[in-house]
């Protein structure tokens, strides 16, 4: 998809005045927020779980060059096939030409937001492919023609009723108002995608170096169903994704689904080493793992940003952004979305002017950091990027105007008479500013309009007697 | 005892009302307190702008106003977690500029961190008649971790009667920079906010940081709510 962030700010007045999208996020706030919160209450070393998964997390990213040859090393040995992928454009081509080349007709794919990073649908669907969304939110969005709203939800953005109009229009359903009418309708439907796939695509939650194991956790039995039924196996994965052990795993097991979902579990939990083999009485002919960078080791290089690629996609971090629960996660204009999406975004995209916006939708209010799996100091890492976006030219930097004024602004509050005269001039030209440049009237409708004097005018002039605070 | 009082400039411009009353509020204590209008802004609007080569500059001149190793309180936890943290994070160009920033950082102090941790007091002989909530401002109670202090304190003052409201600590929406910036998503969570104080039949939303105070202020005055923001110190000065 095209990025759009730039355009956040119309895209958030949009979404603000979008009364569904309301009734939407609101269920966010009060469902997967209030679950992750309760599961995280119930355990009795949350505190030490999360700093194992940071712990866990940094090791794997410190020594990555090895653990993705002992990974390749593995899944080969136990019958895969591994491509490497530079950019998305090279991962596409990698998934296209194996469904080309095997006579693929129809793909079923499990939710993979690596997949929405290289719009690998539009791809397949290029070369002349039927593809198939079987996550029941994934399968909406399709529908609907629109990208993911949140990495665990992707059609969290849409009502009960939105869906039921969807599924009228898109399938010819009757219209229904019961959830689990409706997902029985779709299920029908995707059952015989299922039976006549040849090929499922799925993304990758963990990747085991030790072991060679694709681990993926669901609550569908899509992504069963995709990873068994079809004679072809690709998952698509970051390279961050991998752990070196079965130990580690184990650790982050614990965290993604109560930190997701507020589950102890996921209902599934698919530990997937290789295609069948000749004793063996089921399983895919083929497994292929795309291994894409696509900007990732570019991440890795910078020290300060390198902890965004700990992220393990849980999502918690948008159920609790109070920005992410105003907005919904199209206002980010690109495949991730609230704070994790702010931070991750301009370090992956090409062109990194379009997300420059990103870093400043966030209050630094440190929820996020709060409730972080693996501790990622998200506000931290928004700060460096507004760092870089005002100053660093290979950054932004930031319009020259906005330069000049930062410059002359510390000039002036560095020195005590001019941040005097500057505070006089103001209180005086106060009515003319607020018909000022728009940024400026903005930032003083803020407050209310200020003191009569500032505090440090009548500190010496009279003695500081008790003040009644009801006046 | 004598400790510096660092006031900073929106208490300064908007609420000068909350720095006489921390001032009231030491002295109250006995407490020698000295203020200078030398003093400038700790660099922090600069530093989430992006601009910290003059951040830096602020931080310097303040590191040289309180050089002299006393105690500094402050009545902005936002402020107080600037110097804390994030001047050892831009004062790095050498150990003895760190390790000067490190000093101030362990010798500052929020009003009410000074007040229940560092004296060890509750009790100022306060009263306010009044029924009172508290926000807890994202830098105070995330960043500083302070959240039972103001409590503490509101416990005692006479007259006054404190109520919760939900989610106190969800941030109120200013954010610095991000309400200029974005300035309708700042204003719906400030309105969520208000609703919030005022389902607890409260009459005055109070906290230990004037920036959220005065946006909640400003907002509550665009919804027409009668509802009025006090800084923690305003209320603890009251009656003495």
């Amino acid at each position: 998809m095209k990025p759009t962030c730039h355009l956040f700010g119309q895209n958030s007045r949009k979404a603000l005045g979008d009364p569904h999208l309301q009734e939407a996020l609101r269920s966010v706030d009060e469902r997967l927020r209030t679950m992750r919160d309760a599961a995280f209450r119930e355990l009795p070393n949350a505190e030490a779980l999360r700093e194992q998964g940071r712990r866990i997390r940094d090791r794997a990213l410190a020594g990555l060059d090895v653990l993705l040859e002992q990974l390749e090393e593995n899944v080969t040995r136990l019958g895969g096939t591994v491509h490497w992928a530079a950019d998305a454009a090279a991962a596409r081509k990698v998934v296209e030409d194996l469904a080309v080349s095997r006579g693929v007709r129809t793909v079923v794919k499990g939710k993979s937001m690596v997949c929405e990073e290289i719009a690998l649908n539009q791809g397949l669907e290029a070369r002349g492919l039927d593809v198939v969304e079987t996550d029941l939110g994934e399968y909406i969005i399709q529908l609907a023609h629109e990208p993911p709203s949140h990495l665990v939800g992707p059609a969290i953005h849409k009502t009960k009723g939105q869906i039921a109009e969807l599924f009228r229009d898109c399938l010819g359903a009757p219209l229904m108002d019961d959830s689990e009418e409706m997902t029985r309708f779709a299920r029908r439907i995707l059952r015989e995608r299922f039976l006549s796939a040849d090929m499922g695509i799925t993304g990758a939650n963990f990747l085991v170096a030790a072991t060679g194991a694709v681990v993926l956790l669901e609550n569908e039995g899509n992504i069963r169903l995709s990873t068994t039924l079809p004679r072809i196996h690709v998952a698509v994965t970051g390279i961050e994704k991998v752990v070196p052990t079965w130990e580690d795993l184990c650790v982050l097991l614990q965290l993604l689904p109560r930190s997701a979902t507020g589950q102890k579990l996921s209902s599934y939990v698919s530990v997937l080493l290789g295609p069948r083999r000749a004793n063996e009485p089921d399983g895919v002919d083929e497994f292929h793992l795309v291994l894409l960078d696509n900007g990732r080791t570019r991440i890795l290089a910078d020290e300060a940003l390198r902890e965004t690629l700990r992220c393990i996609r849980c999502g918690a971090c948008l159920n609790t952004c109070p920005v992410y629960l105003k907005v919904g996660g199209h206002a980010y204009g690109w495949v991730y979305s609230g704070p994790i999406g702010s931070i991750l975004t301009p370090q992956l995209l090409q062109d990194r002017r379009t997300a420059s916006a990103l870093p400043f939708a966030s209050t630094l209010c440190g929820a996020c950091a709060e409730v972080c799996p693996v501790k990622i100091d998200i506000p931290r890492i928004l700060t460096e990027l507004r760092r870089r976006y005002a100053v660093d030219p290979a950054w932004g930097p930031a319009p020259l105007p906005e330069r000049a004024f930062a410059r002359m602004a510390g000039t002036v509050m560095a020195d005590r008479r001019l941040y005097e005269g500057a505070s006089r001039t103001a209180r005086c030209a106060l009515p003319l500013l607020e018909s000022g440049p728009p940024l400026l009237k903005r930032a003083l409708a803020t407050f209310p309009p200020p003191a009569e004097e500032p505090f440090r005018r009548t500190v010496s002039k009279s003695p500081r007697k008790a003040e009644d605070p009801h006046e | 005892m004598r400790v510096h009082v660092f006031i900073p400039c929106l208490v300064d411009q908007f609420r000068p009302s909350a720095a006489r009353s921390t001032l009231r509020v030491l002295e109250s204590l006995g407490i020698e307190v000295d203020y200078t209008p030398e003093q400038v802004c700790c660099g922090q609007p600069f530093f989430k702008a992006g601009y910290h080569t003059e951040a830096r500059r602020l931080a310097l001149k303040t590191l040289l106003h309180f050089q002299d190793g006393c105690l500094v309180v402050s009545p902005s936890g936002s402020c107080v977690r600037m110097v804390r943290e994030h001047y050892a994070e831009i004062l790095n160009r050498d150990a003895d500029e760190k390790r000067r920033a490190l000093d101030l950082a362990g010798r500052t102090y929020e009003l009410s961190e000074f007040l229940v941790r560092v004296l060890d007091v509750t009790h100022l002989g306060s009263s306010f008649s009044g029924r009172v909530t508290v926000h807890d401002s994202c830098q105070v109670r995330r960043g500083l971790g302070i959240w039972k202090e103001p409590r503490a304190l509101l416990d005692e003052v006479a007259g006054l009667e404190r109520i919760e409201m939900e989610r106190s600590d969800t941030c109120c929406g200013f954010g610095g920079i991000f309400s200029a910036r974005n300035p309708e998503i700042s204003a719906a969570l400030a309105r969520d906010k208000i609703s919030q104080a005022v389902a607890t039949g409260a009459e005055f939303v109070t906290g230990c940081e004037i920036s959220c105070l005065l946006h909640i202020e400003r907002h509550a005055r665009d919804m027409g709510v009668p509802i009025r923001t006090l800084h923690l110190a305003e209320i603890l000065a009251s009656g003495l």
